[in-house]
């Protein structure tokens, strides 16, 4: 509000109604013009924001803390809410599949941080050295995040099918066995893992590529006249020049996959012998199968501070690390 | 541009060979990888439900059934689910710009009282997991506080939260944040207030920024499965999405597959035309290396 730049703007109002010619004013009348002048300028501003503000207010405030009170609530949608104490999250806590969900999200995350953190990279790197069919590549990769993720899922459940999948089909025309992929407790996670790789990994890719792009040659020209080959270059020049963008995409990353949802929901439903039970899908059931909205929240609260208290570890250590 | 690999080594005999290969293999699995399972979903949709379920596959259908796509069409109603897909991205689009414009010009050019503190509370919900907000956003739709309003099955069940988008607004102020002021103030001197400001002087010049949210609102609500599935229970109102996964059990896989085909085509189409906007939007709101 002090520098004379947006002093300009914020004369706005005013200074229309001073060129009609109004007469020179006294201090407190020139005080009072430039309240009230003041108070237009907010109501303009309000004005344009308040539509904003409502449905933040309603869908993103209000359901916060909504969320809060529904973790410690017993709600039925027919009798007022009443407070139950910490009972949601016993009730949670006896549940065998809530043991079994977070384990089986940790694996979902951790498999797909060692596909789809890696693969991308690589293939971004990869890509950025050819010089040719760059828009192709670019196409390519990115087409199947545009699919529906429920297009995805729905293809690949049928690719993933032990009779006449393509899968399958392809190993047996070389002479392999086939796999039993989502039918099995043992390779079921796994196979949701590639589908969730092959749909997500352009974005990534998309990203880390623009990283490489902004790498200076000469770093690797100075690196290279050093004596550092290859994989020096690569350890010593690419990695670090990137790390930025390779430790907030990680951070976002496992925030996405600590959440995944329709990849179970639609090509497993949770199974083999609960395989495939993930956190959300274990909420999506309270919530919207058992009707126990309490208890949904309840597992809302602790995914959200499961997620907050990573997030803040990670940065920590992120910045330690950096400044050591 | 110099990257890991010298120009002078790609330039020698091995280089070039090496090079040669490494394209190839590339090129090679791109397709397999990308390309291959496309083509697999639209020649599959065009097998007989005979060859479909055959073993070992058919890597090109022997029957041709083009047909299978009006087949789908007809047995899917795509027609109607189209529409309310198209209802349901196309009002969050609007919705999206509608709001989340007029308040990021506010906060970036009229720099009102406590704008600070709004744009840091709305940006305060990114950190958020969508996930977590699921379960209190839904009972809030069934029963909006003050109006007492039920939106579900309602496609403002979709529109309104999909407003309520801080990215968008992050995304928007800093665009407009680095047109000049000198350019306002002439608009002030011509005697537009702020609403014409933004209309005629500020929007004309945020097109690419414009295009860029407009492509992420609509991409985003056409790909949205979880929250159509909460707030559509009614059959006739959902989207393609969630028609298809409730489907997929009952239909034929050749149908099935046909209609999985043409829900894609839309996104495909607006991939190809815009795919300069969507990759801009990849890096616009990322991080700077």
């Amino acid at each position: 509000m002090s520098s004379p730049r947006s002093s300009s703007v914020l004369d706005w109002p005013a200074t229309a109604s001073s060129r009609a010619g109004r007469p020179v004013a006294s201090a407190a009348e020139r005080r009072r013009n430039r309240w009230r002048r003041k108070l237009k300028e907010n109501l303009t501003a309000y004005g344009l924001l308040c539509a904003a503000l409502v449905v933040f207010a309603l869908f993103s405030w209000y359901p916060i803390v909504r969320g809060v009170l529904l973790s410690f609530q017993q709600v039925d949608f027919v009798n007022p809410p009443t407070w139950v104490g910490f009972d949601n999250f016993t009730r949670l806590f006896e549940d065998p599949l809530f043991g079994v969900a977070w384990r089986n999200t940790l694996l979902f995350t951790v498999l797909a941080l060692v596909f789809g953190f890696v693969v991308p990279f690589v293939t971004a790197v990869l890509l950025n050295e050819l010089r040719h069919a760059k828009a192709f590549f670019r196409l390519a990769v990115y087409l199947p995040v545009m699919l529906p993720p429920v297009v995805t899922a729905l293809m690949w459940k049928w690719f993933y099918d032990p009779g006449a999948g393509l899968f399958n089909s392809a190993l047996g025309a070389v002479g392999l066995p086939g796999g039993q992929w989502l039918d099995s407790s043992d390779t079921s996670m796994l196979s949701l893992v590639f589908v969730s790789t092959w749909a997500n990994m352009g974005s990534t890719t998309l990203i880390y590529l623009a990283a490489l792009g902004t790498i200076p040659g000469e770093l690797y020209e100075a690196a290279e006249l050093d004596g550092a080959g290859l994989w020096k270059r690569l350890i010593h020049v690419t990695l670090p020049q990137t790390r930025f963008v390779l430790l907030v995409l990680l951070l976002l990353q496992v925030v996405a996959t600590m959440q995944v949802f329709t990849e179970p929901y639609v090509m497993t439903g949770g199974g083999p012998d609960d395989s495939t039970v993930t956190v959300l899908l274990l909420l999506y059931r309270y919530a919207f199968v058992y009707n126990d909205f309490g208890s949904a929240s309840a597992l809302s609260l602790l995914l959200f501070v499961a997620l907050g208290v990573f997030s803040a570890l990670y940065v920590r250590l992120t910045r330690k690390a950096d400044q050591s | 541009m110099r990257t890991l690999v010298s120009p002078s080594t790609l330039r020698s005999p091995g280089g070039k060979i090496g090079y040669a290969v490494i394209f190839g293999c590339t090129l090679l699995l791109f397709v397999i990888a990308f390309l291959f399972p496309l083509y697999w979903a639209v020649t599959g949709a065009m097998k007989s439900p005979q060859e479909l379920a055959q073993t070992p596959a058919t890597f090109i259908p022997n029957e041709w059934h083009p047909e299978t796509f009006a087949d789908a069409w007809d047995q899917l109603s795509l027609g109607k689910y189209f529409l309310n897909t198209v209802i349901v991205a196309g009002g969050a689009w609007l919705a999206q710009l509608a709001i989340d414009v007029p308040a990021a010009f506010a906060l970036s050019k009229l720099r009102p009282k406590f704008g600070n503190v709004m744009l840091g509370l709305m940006l305060v919900t990114l950190m958020l997991p969508a996930a977590a907000l699921l379960v209190p956003t839904y009972v809030t739709i069934t029963d909006l506080p003050l109006l007492d309003v039920n939106l579900i099955n309602s496609p403002a069940a979709v529109w309104l939260p999909a407003a309520a988008n801080a990215f968008n607004i992050y995304l928007l102020k800093r665009f407009f944040d680095q047109i000049p002021d000198e350019l306002i103030e002439a608009a002030r001197l011509d005697g537009a207030g702020p609403v014409r400001t933004l209309w005629r002087v500020i929007l004309p010049i945020s097109r690419p920024i414009l295009a860029v949210v407009s492509i992420l609102a609509v991409v985003a609500a056409w790909k949205d499965f979880i929250w159509p599935l909460l707030v559509f229970p009614d059959t006739e109102k959902q989207t393609l999405s969630v028609m298809l996964q409730r489907v997929a059990i009952d239909m034929p896989l050749n149908v099935l597959v046909a209609g999985m085909v043409l829900a894609s085509l839309p996104m495909v189409a607006l991939f190809l035309a815009f795919q300069r906007h969507i990759l801009a939007g990849l890096t616009a709101g990322s991080v700077k290396g």
